[in-house]
């Protein structure tokens, strides 16, 4: 086995994973926009399916271990969002139905480089959108209580 | 020790280096060794994995084969690996057996109930490669009963593909792989199969971060064989194997399998044993750019 084939190969190998890089780099607000359309175009079916651990406070906790091991690193350990991948705390996300979310996670938006996640079993899928929808809006409620 | 060798050494040092870094992302891997499903890998992250082989030979000397796998996830449609190969024949040599470039390609945006990948391999590797990855054509155990020496003077340069079709339902993964390889020196179209199924043992996870949770472990079962050439397709004059197989999926960003092989007939090895370790680098990507671009 000549060593110049391993450089050859490692060198092909980086490469093509520079040049897909750079073909994966259009602006990021452009890509964001895309990502949240992708969220209207779930089909209705898929829009009304319920979750089945709605308010399941463990379901919360569970989702909440599984997206700081599979979805933090791209979306931030708050959701607050990265370069990577966008924010889950505005509206498009917050306000979407949780089957139009689950209907994301398992199909991802592949030409986007948002990975598919079906392979997630289909609990875990839905305790990820739990945690998801326990996200939203959580500096209006003080105000809320302080009003009369 | 061949200076080729060394390489090897680099790598698994890397993946000692890899489990000193603190943990980031926790990988999802399916158990299968031989079988592939439609997962990919996430794009920007690269894999590192290193996988043993230990089988047994009847005519000849036992054999430990390993390689060493770097799979990086370009696009979410796109996965592109490389693979260093080696074996230790007991009793012989330890060689270095080759080269493999492999890539990936999702073909559809959405998921269905069946979904296919194509998957396209160059191989450069001497005929004493025996680390069994892939059985096809009339691949059989007396191929191996040769010393290193001579064995590693054959050459070939292959061009291997595959269609991936592969379901989930339930919680149960099924994957069905057809193979096609070419061998570039005028040789014949070999065939070939596998197969495989699994299901991790608990499908809910659990509130608690845990190591050995049952959600954490992937069971399964795959098999695999050759279906000889393009002047004798068939089942005569091929190996078949059926192995059980158990991933554990740590925490820890750590993955380990297992899979104890059966030969099925008289050309198959009697028993292959496999070992695999693999630990996910997310944002590779990034790294990468932020060294080549020199910011902070």
């Amino acid at each position: 086995m000549r060593p110049r084939l391993v450089i050859i190969a490692l060198l092909l190998f980086i490469q093509l994973a520079a040049s897909s890089w750079a073909q994966n780099a259009p602006s990021a607000s452009k890509k964001k926009k895309s990502l949240y359309a992708e969220i209207g175009k779930a089909p209705v079916k898929a829009r009304a399916r319920q979750n089945p651990f709605e308010n399941d406070p463990e379901a919360i906790a569970a989702g909440g271990n599984l997206y700081a091991q599979h979805c933090a690193e791209c979306h931030g350990s708050k959701a607050e969002g990265r370069k990577r991948g966008p924010s889950l705390l505005v509206s498009e996300v917050q306000r979407a139905e949780p089957g139009a979310i689950f209907w994301i996670l398992t199909n991802g938006v592949v030409r986007r480089d948002m990975p598919v996640w079906s392979k997630l079993p289909e609990p875990q899928r839905w305790q990820l959108v739990s945690f998801l929808k326990s996200l939203r809006s959580p500096s209006p409620t003080p105000v809320e209580k302080s009003s009369p | 020790m061949s200076s080729n060798f060394i390489l090897f050494l680099a790598g698994i040092s890397l993946l000692i280096c890899l489990a000193i870094t603190p943990p980031k992302l926790q990988c999802q891997e399916n158990p299968y060794i031989v079988t592939y499903d439609h997962y990919l890998e996430e794009p920007g992250n690269l894999e590192i994995e290193y996988f043993s082989t230990f089988g047994t030979q009847s005519a000849g000397n036992n054999f430990h084969a390993f390689w060493m796998e770097f799979e990086y996830g370009a696009t979410a449609w796109w996965t592109t690996e490389l693979y260093l190969d080696a074996q230790t024949t007991f009793g012989d040599s330890t060689v270095f057996t080759g080269v493999r470039w492999e890539n990936r390609f999702r073909l559809l945006k959405y998921e269905h109930f069946i979904n296919p990948v194509i998957y396209v391999e160059y191989e450069h590797k001497s005929a004493a490669d025996k680390i069994l990855k892939e059985v096809e054509g009339h691949d059989v155990e007396l191929d191996f009963a040769e010393s290193n020496a001579v064995l590693r003077k054959q050459h070939s340069n292959e061009i291997e593909t595959k269609l991936i079709l592969s379901s989930t339902y339930k919680g149960w993964n099924f994957s069905e792989n057809t193979l096609a390889a070419k061998n570039l020196s005028n040789l014949p179209w070999e065939f070939g199969y596998a197969l495989g199924f699994s299901r991790p043992l608990a499908l809910k996870a659990s509130a608690k971060r845990c190591s050995l949770c049952s959600q954490n472990f992937i069971a399964g079962a795959e098999m695999y064989g050759g279906l000889g050439d393009r002047y004798s397709f068939g089942l005569h004059d091929t190996s078949h194997y059926f192995a059980p197989v158990l991933a554990w999926n740590l925490p820890s960003d750590w993955s380990l399998r297992i899979s104890s092989g059966f030969g099925l007939n008289d050309n198959s090895h009697r028993f292959v044993f496999r070992l695999g370790i693999s630990r996910e680098v997310s944002n590779f990507r990034s790294m990468v750019g932020k060294v080549l671009k020199g910011n902070q």
